[in-house]
C-alpha cells in the first residue's frame, strides 16, 4: 500500500465524516430553521411585518428585551462579586457553594419555575408574593442565568496574578484604583461574554417563567410565551415571525461572543 | 478596613445566592413532604407519572447516543480535517446554546406541520411527526447538539495528532487508530459531554412543550407533567415529580465534580465552560 493509497483512503474517510456531519446538522438544525424563516414570510414581507408589529407582539418583545437587559446587568455586577468571593475569599462551605452555582443548568427549567413559586408565590412562607408581576419574571431569569458570568469570570480571576495587585497597592493605589486599572481590564472580556450569554438565555427562556409570570398580555407576557401561545391557538405565521426575530438575536449573540473572544486573545498577544 | 470589605462582598454574594438559588430550592423539599411521604409517593407512582418518566427516558435513550456519535465525528472533523465551511459548521453546532427552545419547537412546526415542506410526504405515508414521539426526539436532539462536540474539541486539540500519525506510519488503519489511540485519549471529555447531554435531555421543556401536544399518558414527559400537575392544583404531585428531577440534577452535578479533577482544573462544570465560539474561530 503506497502513499497514494493512503491518501485516497484518507480522502474517502474525510468525505464520509463530512457527509455524516452535514447530513445530521441539516436534518436536525438547518432544515427546521430554514423552514421557520420560510414560514415567517409565507404571506409576503408585509405579513411578516404585520405579525411582528401587532401591539401584543411589540409589547411582548419590548418586555422581553427590557427584562433581559436588566437581568444581564444584575448578573454583571453580582456575578462578578460572586466570582471574586469564590476565588479570593475563604470561608467554611466554600466548595459546596462553588458546586451549587451550576445547579440552575442541571435543574430542569420548569422545576426552577416551580421552585421559585414555592418561595415567592401565593403561599409564600416569607410573605413575599410576586406572582404575575415583572419582578417575578426578573427573579426567574436571574435564577436560570446565575452561572454564566460567575463561570466565565472565575477562571480568569483564578489565573490573574495577585502580585500585580499587591504591587499596585504598595505603590499607593487605593482599592478602587486597583480594581479599575488592574482587575477590571483583565476580567472584562469574561464579564462581557458571560453577560451576552445570560442575555440570550433570558430572551429565550420559557420553562422558568411560564408558571410564575401569569402570562398576562401587554403586562407579563414574554416573547417566548407569545410564540408558545400563538402556536397552540393555530396562528403559525404570527408565531414564526416573532420566532425569527429571536433567531436573529441568537445569531447576533453568537457573533458578539466570538468578537469579544477574538478581542481578548488579541489583547493577550499585544 | 480590607477585612470589612471582604466580609461585605462575601455577604452580598452569599445573600444573592440565598435569595435566588438556595432559598427556593430548600422550599421544594419542604413542600414535597409537607403532606407526608405517602402523598408524594402516590404522585410519582401514579400510572400517568410512571409513563411520563418512561417517555423521558426513552427520548433520552435515543437523543444521547445520537448526539454522542455526532459530537465525536464532528469534533474530529473540526480539529483534524480541513474543509470549506468549517466556520458555518461551528456556528450551527453552537446555535442551540443561544437559541430559545420555543423557537426550536416553532421551527419543527414549520417543517413538519400543516403547510410545511415535509407535511405532505409524512401524512401520505401515515407517519405522525408532530404531537408524537418523532418530533419530541427531534426537538430534544436539537437542543442537546453542542455538548459532546464542545467538550471533545479542546481535548483533541490539546493531545495533538503525533500519536495518530505514528500509528498510521506503523500501518494501523484509520479505524484501528480511532479505537486504540484517539478514543482512549478523549474518553473523559466524551463521558463529560454525555453527562451534560443527558442532563439537558432529561430536563428539556420548552421545545417539547411546543411539539408534543402534551396528551396525558401519551406524549407527556416528566417536565410537562410537572406543569400539568401544577395547573390542575395537585401541588404535592408537581413538587414530588420536581423533586425526582431535582435529585437527578444533583446526581449529575456530583458526577461532574467527581470527573472534573481528571480533566484539569477549569472554572465550572462545563455547561458554560468556554463560551460558544471559543473552540474554533480562526479556521
Amino acid at each position: 500500500m503506497g502513499v497514494a493509497g493512503h491518501r485516497s483512503r484518507e480522502r474517502a474517510s474525510t468525505a464520509l465524516s463530512l457527509g455524516f456531519v452535514t447530513a445530521f446538522l441539516s436534518v436536525i438544525v438547518i432544515l427546521p430553521i430554514a423552514a421557520l424563516v420560510w414560514a415567517s414570510t409565507a404571506d409576503g414581507s408585509a405579513g411578516f411585518w404585520d405579525a411582528v408589529s401587532s401591539p401584543e407582539a411589540v409589547a411582548a418583545l419590548k418586555l422581553t428585551l427590557a427584562v433581559s437587559a436588566v437581568v444581564a446587568l444584575i448578573n454583571a455586577v453580582l456575578g462578578t462579586i460572586t466570582a471574586w468571593v469564590l476565588v479570593r475569599d475563604d470561608f467554611p462551605g466554600k466548595s459546596l457553594v462553588n458546586a451549587v452555582i451550576d445547579l440552575p443548568f442541571a435543574l430542569p427549567t420548569i422545576v426552577a419555575g416551580l421552585v421559585l413559586i414555592a418561595l415567592y408565590g401565593p403561599r409564600s412562607p416569607v410573605g413575599i408574593d410576586v406572582y404575575g408581576t415583572r419582578v417575578a419574571i426578573g427573579l426567574a431569569l436571574l435564577f436560570v442565568t446565575l452561572p454564566f458570568v460567575v463561570r466565565t469570570v472565575q477562571p480568569v480571576l483564578h489565573e490573574l496574578d495577585a502580585e500585580m495587585e499587591e504591587a499596585a497597592r504598595s505603590l499607593g493605589a487605593g482599592e478602587l484604583t486597583v480594581f479599575r486599572r488592574i482587575v477590571l481590564p483583565n476580567i472584562l472580556p469574561g464579564i462581557l461574554s458571560g453577560v451576552t450569554l445570560a442575555f440570550a438565555r433570558a430572551v429565550g427562556e420559557l420553562g422558568a417563567v411560564v408558571i410564575i409570570s401569569g402570562n398576562l398580555p401587554y403586562r407579563t407576557e414574554l416573547a417566548s410565551v407569545f410564540i408558545y401561545l400563538r402556536l397552540q391557538s393555530g396562528d403559525r405565521a404570527g408565531a414564526a415571525a416573532v420566532a425569527v426575530l429571536l433567531l436573529v438575536i441568537s445569531f447576533a449573540v453568537l457573533l458578539a461572543v466570538g468578537g469579544v473572544r477574538r478581542l481578548a486573545t488579541r489583547h493577550e498577544r499585544a | 478596613m480590607r477585612r470589612a470589605r471582604r466580609h461585605g462582598l462575601r455577604s452580598i454574594a452569599l445573600g444573592y445566592l440565598l435569595i435566588v438559588l438556595l432559598g427556593p430550592l430548600t422550599m421544594v423539599f419542604w413542600r414535597t413532604f409537607e403532606h407526608g411521604f405517602g402523598r408524594a409517593w402516590d404522585a410519582v407512582s401514579d400510572p400517568y407519572a410512571v409513563h411520563a418518566f418512561e417517555l423521558t427516558l426513552i427520548i433520552a435513550a435515543i437523543a444521547v447516543p445520537a448526539n454522542t456519535v455526532f459530537g465525536i465525528v464532528c469534533a474530529l472533523a473540526i480539529v483534524r480535517r480541513r474543509f470549506p465551511g468549517k466556520g458555518l459548521v461551528n456556528a450551527f453546532v453552537d446555535l442551540p446554546l443561544a437559541l430559545s427552545p420555543v423557537v426550536v419547537g416553532a421551527a419543527l412546526f414549520a417543517l413538519y406541520g400543516r403547510g410545511g415542506w415535509f407535511y405532505g410526504w409524512f401524512s401520505r405515508h401515515g407517519i405522525d411527526i408532530l404531537f408524537a414521539l418523532p418530533s419530541m426526539v427531534l426537538a430534544t436532539v436539537f437542543v442537546s447538539v453542542p455538548f459532546v462536540a464542545r467538550e471533545v474539541v479542546p481535548t483533541l486539540r490539546e493531545i495533538g495528532d503525533d500519536q495518530e500519525q505514528a500509528a498510521h506510519t506503523l500501518g494501523a488503519s484509520g479505524w484501528q487508530t480511532f479505537w486504540r489511540i484517539t478514543l482512549p485519549s478523549i474518553r473523559w471529555a466524551v463521558i463529560y459531554g454525555v453527562v451534560l447531554t443527558t442532563a439537558r435531555c432529561l430536563g428539556e421543556y420548552g421545545a417539547v412543550a411546543v411539539v408534543s401536544g402534551r396528551l396525558e399518558g401519551k406524549t407527556e414527559t416528566a417536565t410537562l407533567r410537572v406543569q400539568d400537575q401544577y395547573e390542575n392544583f395537585n401541588l404535592p404531585g408537581a413538587y414530588a415529580i420536581s423533586l425526582v428531577l431535582a435529585a437527578t440534577a444533583v446526581v449529575v452535578l456530583v458526577t461532574m465534580t467527581l470527573i472534573r479533577p481528571s480533566r484539569g482544573a477549569e472554572g465550572g462544570t462545563g455547561f458554560v465552560g468556554g463560551a460558544p465560539g471559543s473552540q474554533e474561530r480562526t479556521a
